[in-house]
């Protein structure tokens, strides 16, 4: 019993629990009429289902996403190892991703839009800006960390390059790659939403953005809550491909 | 002159074969400024056990880094079988202070690693890694990981890895340091049974004068500050009395008397 109450499982269900509660108190209160209440927004959630907007929009979201995680991943775990194995990439490359990452997208959107226009290019660029570098320089931190003694007992049994970055640095880094890349997919989620609201309404973003301006507020927060829903399902794909993939020692552990 | 090469033609063996390792006025100074070793020269001949004995930071794996190709040295060379060490080859194999497992992989992965990053395939290391494992033994922990051993274990592994490499030089880092005392002394028994039965080099590094004076054919005794072969000693020890016997031998005795009172001379 004691072990039910503990385990990982249950414990994430309760707090589940306890924010649907507190959102339904919240929406009963009302803290705002344009804030539903949770049960309202399941509802909304149900008919926005049934009448297939889902089912139209979701593709459309995801595509720059999809698309802009997948570059992001590759490219920013490839720079990343480049970085954390060569002193001259890292000082090529870490310049460009710390200012990346600390600029402000909303101001660098109108610049993307008169560069590339309003199509798929832009709403990609956004995911990957918003994404990649935090991928980037956890790889990086990672690589650049890997225990020394490590990498020389690769090289004392006459491991080549290749067999050394595969077999001993990569899945020494994984857990730090793979927490940022947890951070990186959430950021490009958050992306994919921004530059459906601010570039041009389609999607998921659309959803929100008209069921906003006719006061639909039930539907607007049930678009919001299963773009949610899905990157968490994502995060938790995510974190099974990890333990699977390089790092069963994590997985038995549990 | 150095003390080393006084010594050396009373070395019988290393006059009329080559030595297995032959260290050459060896010199290291690590970036930052610390010289680790100054001007050593040492022969190590084969088939013997040769422990290097001193005080910590005295350069003693730094002495085996270089041995094994790992780290350069600022000047001298070192010989393997008469040719000049500049990477790790298949004629060593090295066993780590500090284990250098991964802590990702099984038991079983970790000791055929080094025949897997030579390219053998899976069935066929794991069943060389299998026997050096029982031999360790570690049999049962095959699927373990690193973090579900202790510490003594986990140097068992690092061992286990070293010995199935089937390398003729035997680079061992303190291989016993953190084994309880009843492993240790049957791992010892082990080593010298190992240094009869395989045409071995072992080089070997530890704390313990005891464990140096009942396992070695010579110790060389280390001394820091610069770091140089300060002593070569031959335990004149008859290991046909048996362990016990032996420990309570007079010529055991007077041989660790002999290297602590050298060494406390430095202490002091
Ligand atoms: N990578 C390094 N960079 C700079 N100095 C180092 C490095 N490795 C070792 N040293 C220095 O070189 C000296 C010798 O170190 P070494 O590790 O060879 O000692 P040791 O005899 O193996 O000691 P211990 O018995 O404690 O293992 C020490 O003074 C140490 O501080
Ligand atoms: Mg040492």
């Amino acid at each position: 019993m004691a072990q039910f109450i503990v385990h990982p499982r249950t414990l994430k269900i309760l707090s589940f629990i306890l924010v649907f509660s507190a959102w339904e108190y919240a929406g009963r209160i009302p803290v705002s009429p344009a804030f539903p209440t949770f049960l309202e927004t399941m509802a909304a959630l149900w008919d926005l289902i049934m009448d297939g907007s889902m089912l139209k929009a979701y593709p459309e979201t995801l595509k720059p996403l999809a698309l802009g995680v997948i570059i992001s991943t590759i490219f920013g775990i490839g720079s990343g190892i480049w970085m954390g194995l060569s002193r001259k990439a890292e000082w090529f490359g870490a310049p460009i991703f710390i200012v990346m990452q600390s600029a402000p997208l909303a101001a660098l959107i109108p610049l993307l839009v008169m560069a590339y226009g309003i199509g798929l290019t832009a709403k990609i660029l956004v995911v990957c800006i918003m994404a990649m570098p935090v991928i980037v320089l956890n790889t990086f931190n990672a690589v650049r960390n890997t225990p020394h003694s490590l990498t020389e007992m690769g090289r004392a049994f006459q491991g080549s390059q290749f067999d050394i970055i595969m077999k001993i640095i990569v899945p020494s880094a994984s857990p730090l790659i793979f927490a940022g890349l947890r951070l990186g997919v959430s950021a490009g989620f958050i992306g994919a939403i921004l530059a459906e609201l601010l570039i041009t309404p389609t999607g998921i973003g659309d959803l929100i953005s008209y069921n906003q301006s006719i006061a639909e507020y039930g539907k607007m927060y049930a678009a919001i809550f299963s773009i949610i829903v899905l990157s968490v399902i994502f995060l938790e794909l995510l974190e099974k491909a990890e333990h699977s993939l390089f790092r069963p020692d994590k997985r038995e552990s549990l | 002159m150095n003390l080393a090469e006084k010594i050396s033609p009373v070395n019988d063996t290393s006059a009329v074969e080559t030595p297995a390792v032959s260290v050459k006025g060896i010199s290291k100074v690590y970036p930052g400024g610390v010289q680790a070793l100054d001007n050593m020269t040492l022969d190590f001949p084969k088939g013997e056990l040769i422990s290097l004995l001193g005080p910590s930071g005295c350069g003693k794996t730094t002495l085996l880094k270089i041995i094994a190709g790992l780290i350069p040295a600022t000047s001298g060379e070192v010989l393997v079988n008469d040719k000049p060490v500049t990477r790790p080859g298949n004629d060593r194999a090295f066993v780590f202070q500090d284990f250098a497992l991964m802590p990702w992989a099984t038991v079983m992965r970790n000791t055929a690693f080094g025949l897997e990053l030579r390219g053998m395939d899976k069935s066929e290391r794991e069943a060389i890694a299998e026997k050096y494992i029982k031999d360790v033994g570690l049999s049962g922990f095959e699927h373990s990981y690193p973090h579900e051993l202790s510490g003594g274990m986990r140097q068992r592994v690092g061992l286990a890895r070293a010995l199935s490499m089937d390398a003729d030089v035997l680079l061992m880092d303190e291989p016993f340091s953190a084994v309880d005392e009843q492993t240790r002394r049957k791992f010892q028994e082990d080593l010298i049974r190992l240094v009869e039965v395989e045409k071995k080099t072992f080089i070997f590094v530890t704390h313990s004068i005891e464990e140096a004076v009942y396992v070695s054919d010579k110790i060389a005794l280390l001394l820091p500050r610069p770091s140089r072969v300060s002593e070569i000693i031959r335990p004149d020890i008859c290991r046909e009395l048996g362990p016990d016997a032996m420990r309570r031998d007079s010529a055991y005795l007077d041989t660790v008397e002999q290297i602590w009172s050298s060494l406390r001379s430095y202490v002091e």
